[in-house]
C-alpha cells in the first residue's frame, strides 16, 4: 500500500463489495434454479481484479476465463446487462448468446470469458502485438488460474510477448485448485518461477490483499506501456465456493476453506479504511447500497426479452463485402 | 435383468478391464477420487488401482493424448479421459497426426491401443464451446475409430471393447445419456459387442431411420410417435460405431424400407449422416427410387439461451418430420 492515496482506497473498495454482492445474488438466483447453464462464483479472489484494474483504461483489453464475474466488473462491465446474459436475454452483453463463460464487451476492451482453459493468454499476447503495431498506449491483461499454466496455450503465449517484447501483463489467480486438483500437484515449481523460463519478471503477491495486488499491477501495467514487455504476476487466492456452484468440493477440507476464509480480502480493505478516518457508518452504507443495486441489477437483467428463436442462427460470419474498420 | 445407469455401466467396464487386463492405465483431468471424474465415471478406479495406473493430469490435453500414444505403442492400453470433446481441438495433432498414422507410417510395426473417452454434446444450455457434437471431425481421419453408444449395455459392451482394440479409440459419450438406466448383463457374463457392428434397435418396413448415441433414444421415441400418429412402421438403426461404420446393416435395412433417415445432433452440414446418406445413393441407386432425409444441427455455434439451442439441435420433433417429408416424396416418386 504504498503508493495508493486514502481517496483512492474507497472506490476500490466498493468495486470489490459489487463483485462480491454480483456473486452472491447470482449464486442465489441459480441455487433457485432460475439462471441456465453453469455458474462460476469468484468469492474470495475479488481483490486481484481489483487491484489489477485500478491502472486500466477504458481502451486497455482484458481477456479473462470460466471465473470472470470479477474481472469484468472492475473492467466496468454494468450488472444490469451481466444479469441479463446470466438469464439468457436480449439485453444481455451477448444477447443471450454467450452466458456467463462468455461475457464479453469490445467496447470495454473486454475480449471476454472463455470455456477453453488457457485459450486467452495468447490471445492477449496478440491483443499486445495489435498495440505494438499500431503504435498505441495499449497494454492488454489476461486473467488465468493455476489450472491454466500447464496447457501448451499458457507456455506458446508466454515466450511470444516475451521474445516480442509485448505489452501484455499475465495475471495468475493462484487459488491452489483447478476444479479438484490441487496446483502442487500439477506442477513441480511455482507460477511466478516460470517467468524466468521465458525471461520476463515474475512476481508473487498475496491476492488477498489489494494494496499488494494493486502494487505490483502497477509496476507490471507500467513497464507494459513503457515498452518494455510482459509480467506474470501469481497472486494467490482461493475461491471460497465450489469449482462451480453446485460442487460440494470434496476435494478440499472444511479446515482449509475456513483458514482462507480468514484471510478474507474484503474486510482487510473495511479494516485500513476505517483506520485511515473513513467512518463505520459510511461504510455500513456502503455495503448496504451494494446489495441494493446488485438486487435490483437482477431483477431489471431479468426483464430483458428472450431471444426469438428466428434470430438462432444470426452472427454466425460478419456480412460481406463491408470494409472492417 | 439388472438395471443400472449409463454412467454405472461405464464404470463397471473400466473395473472389469482394469481387473482384467493390468496393462490398462487410466489418467485424465480430475478423474481420480474422491473427485472420480466430473461425471463420476471413474469414481472409484484409483482407490482400487492406485497411483501407478490411474493418475489425474494437470491440464494439458496435448499432452494426455500425446501420453497416451507414447504408453500406447510400448505396451499399455491407456484410457485418457478428455473432459469434453469440444476440448480435442487441443489434442488435435496427437490424435490426427500421431495415433491415427503411426501403424500406418510404420508400415505395420506397431499399433496403437488407446482409448479416448470424452464426453459432451448439447442440451444443457453450456454455450458454444462445451455443447458440441464433433465425430464428423475425426470421421475424417482415417485410422481412427469413433464409437458412440446410446444406452447402458452398448455403453459398457463397446467400452470393453474399445479397450480390448489395438486401434486408437475415440468414445464418445453423450452427456444426456449418463442418467438413463437400462439393462446391462451382470459382471460375471463379460459381454463384448464388436467394434463396427450396428444394431437394428427396433425393426419396421416403412422406413429406416439411422442414429446414434442421444439420437437413436430420440429416434425411439420419433418411432414410436410416427406408428401412433401416422401408423408407420419405424425401423431404427443404432450405428453404435460411426467409423468405421456399418455398411452392411444399413444397407440391408434400406433394402427392405427403401427409405431412409439419417439423424445426429452434429452440425447437419459436412455432417456423418452425408456421408451415409451419400453411400447409400451409391449403393442402390440403380435398384430403388432413393429417398433419404437427413437431421442435423443447422448451421450455428451452439448458442447459450436455453430457446435458440433447441432451435439449434434437432430432436425428436425434426426426426419426425423429416420421416414424414420422405415418406411424402417417396409417394410421389411412386405416382410418377
Ligand atoms: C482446455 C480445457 N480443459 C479443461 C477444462 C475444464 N475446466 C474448466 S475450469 C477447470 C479448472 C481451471 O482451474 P484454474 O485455471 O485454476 O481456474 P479456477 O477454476 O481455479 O479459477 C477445468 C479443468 C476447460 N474448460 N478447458
Ligand atoms: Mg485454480
Amino acid at each position: 500500500m504504498a503508493t495508493i492515496k486514502a481517496d483512492k482506497v474507497l472506490p476500490l473498495y466498493r468495486d470489490m463489495l459489487r463483485i462480491r454482492g454480483f456473486e452472491g445474488k447470482a449464486t442465489k438466483l441459480y441455487e433457485q434454479g432460475v439462471l441456465p447453464g453453469f455458474l462460476h462464483s469468484s468469492v474470495g479472489q475479488e481483490a486481484v481484479p481489483v487491484g489489477v484494474s485500478a491502472h486500466l483504461n477504458k481502451d486497455d483489453y482484458i481477456t479473462s476465463n470460466h471465473r470472470g464475474h470479477g474481472h469484468v466488473l472492475a473492467k466496468g462491465m454494468d450488472p444490469v446487462r451481466m444479469f441479463a446474459e446470466l438469464y439468457a436475454r436480449t439485453t444481455g452483453y451477448n444477447r443471450g448468446r454467450g452466458g456467463s463463460m462468455h461475457i464479453m464487451d469490445f467496447s470495454l476492451g473486454i475480449v471476454g470469458a472463455n470455456g477453453i482453459v488457457g485459450a486467452g493468454v495468447p490471445i492477449a499476447a496478440g491483443a499486445g502485438l495489435s498495440f505494438q503495431v499500431r503504435q498505441t498506449q495499449q497494454v492488454a491483461v489476461s486473467y488465468f488460474g493455476d489450472g491454466a499454466v500447464n496447457s501448451g496455450a499458457f507456455h506458446e503465449g508466454m515466450n511470444l510477448a516475451a521474445i516480442w517484447s509485448l505489452p501484455v501483463v499475465f495475471v495468475c489467480e493462484n487459488n491452489f485448485y483447478a476444479e479438484s486438483v490441487p496446483q502442487a500437484y500439477a506442477s513441480r515449481v511455482g507460477i511466478a518461477e516460470r517467468a524466468a523460463a521465458y525471461g520476463i519478471p515474475g512476481v508473487m503477491v498475496d491476492g488477498n490483499d489489494l494494496f499488494a495486488v494493486y502494487d505490483a499491477a502497477k509496476t507490471a501495467i507500467e513497464r507494459a506501456r513503457a515498452g518494455e514487455g510482459p509480467t506474470l504476476l501469481e497472486c494467490q487466492t482461493f475461491r471460497w465456493s465450489g469449482h462451480f456452484v453446485g460442487d460440494p468440493g470434496v476435494y478440499r477440507s472444511k479446515e482449509e476453506v475456513e483458514e482462507w476464509k480468514l484471510k478474507d480480502p474484503v474486510p482487510r480493505v473495511r479494516t485500513w479504511l476505517e483506520s485511515h478516518g473513513v467512518k463505520a457508518g459510511e461504510l455500513d452504507a456502503l455495503e448496504a447500497e451494494v446489495v441494493q443495486e446488485m438486487d435490483s441489477a437482477a431483477e431489471r437483467g431479468a426483464e430483458g426479452p428472450k431471444p426469438d428463436p428466428s434470430t438462432a442462427t444470426q452472427d454466425v460470419y460478419a456480412p460481406e463485402g463491408v470494409a472492417q474498420a | 435383468m439388472r438395471q443400472i445407469l449409463m454412467r454405472e455401466a461405464l464404470r463397471e467396464a473400466l473395473f472389469e478391464e482394469m481387473r482384467r487386463d493390468d496393462r490398462v492405465v487410466v489418467f485424465g483431468e480430475d478423474i481420480a477420487d474422491p473427485m472420480g471424474g466430473s461425471y463420476k465415471v471413474t469414481l472409484g478406479l484409483s482407490t482400487e488401482f492406485g497411483p501407478l495406473r490411474v493418475r489425474n493430469t494437470p491440464i494439458s490435453e496435448a499432452a494426455i493424448v500425446g501420453a497416451a500414444v507414447g504408453a500406447a505403442i510400448t505396451g499399455l492400453r491407456p484410457v485418457a479421459e478428455i473432459m469434453y470433446m469440444d476440448f480435442l481441438g487441443i489434442s488435435m495433432d496427437q490424435l490426427v497426426n500421431q495415433a491415427a498414422k503411426i501403424r500406418f507410417m510404420s508400415g505395420g510395426q506397431v499399433s496403437v491401443p488407446l482409448v479416448i473417452r470424452c464426453q459432451g454434446g448439447p442440451g444443457r444450455a453450456s454455450a458454444a464451446q462445451h455443447a458440441q457434437m464433433l465425430e464428423a471431425w475425426f470421421a475424417h481421419v482415417p485410422g481412427l475409430q469413433i464409437v458412440m453408444p446410446s444406452n447402458p449395455a452398448d455403453g459398457k459392451a463397446l467400452l470393453k471393447a474399445a479397450i480390448r482394440s489395438d486401434n486408437p479409440v475415440i468414445f464418445f459419450e453423450y452427456n444426456g445419456l449418463y442418467n438413463v438406466r437400462g439393462d446391462v448383463p451382470e459382471p460375471e457374463e463379460d459381454v463384448v459387442e464388436p467394434i463396427g457392428v450396428a444394431k437394428v434397435a427396433r425393426e419396421g418396413s416403412d422406413i429406416t431411420i439411422v442414429a446414434w448415441a442421444g439420437m437413436t433414444r430420440m429416434a425411439l421415441q420419433a418411432a414410436e410417435q410416427l406408428q401412433e400418429e401416422d401408423g408407420v412402421q419405424a425401423e431404427v438403426v443404432d450405428l453404435r460405431t460411426v467409423s468405421p461404420w456399418d455398411k452392411e446393416t444399413v444397407l440391408r435395412s434400406f433394402s427392405k424400407t427403401k427409405a431412409m433417415v439419417v439423424a445426429h445432433q452434429a452440425v447437419r452440414q459436412g455432417g456423418v449422416g452425408a456421408e451415409i446418406a451419400a453411400t447409400v445413393y451409391e449403393e442402390m441407386l440403380d435398384q430403388v427410387d432413393v429417398e433419404i432425409g437427413r437431421v442435423g444441427a443447422k448451421f450455428s455455434p451452439t448458442p447459450f439461451a436455453p430457446e435458440l439451442e433447441t432451435q439449434i439441435v434437432p430432436g425428436k420433433a425434426e426426426i419426425v418430420q423429416a420421416v414424414r417429408d420422405v415418406l411424402s416424396r417417396t409417394a410421389r416418386a411412386v405416382r410418377r
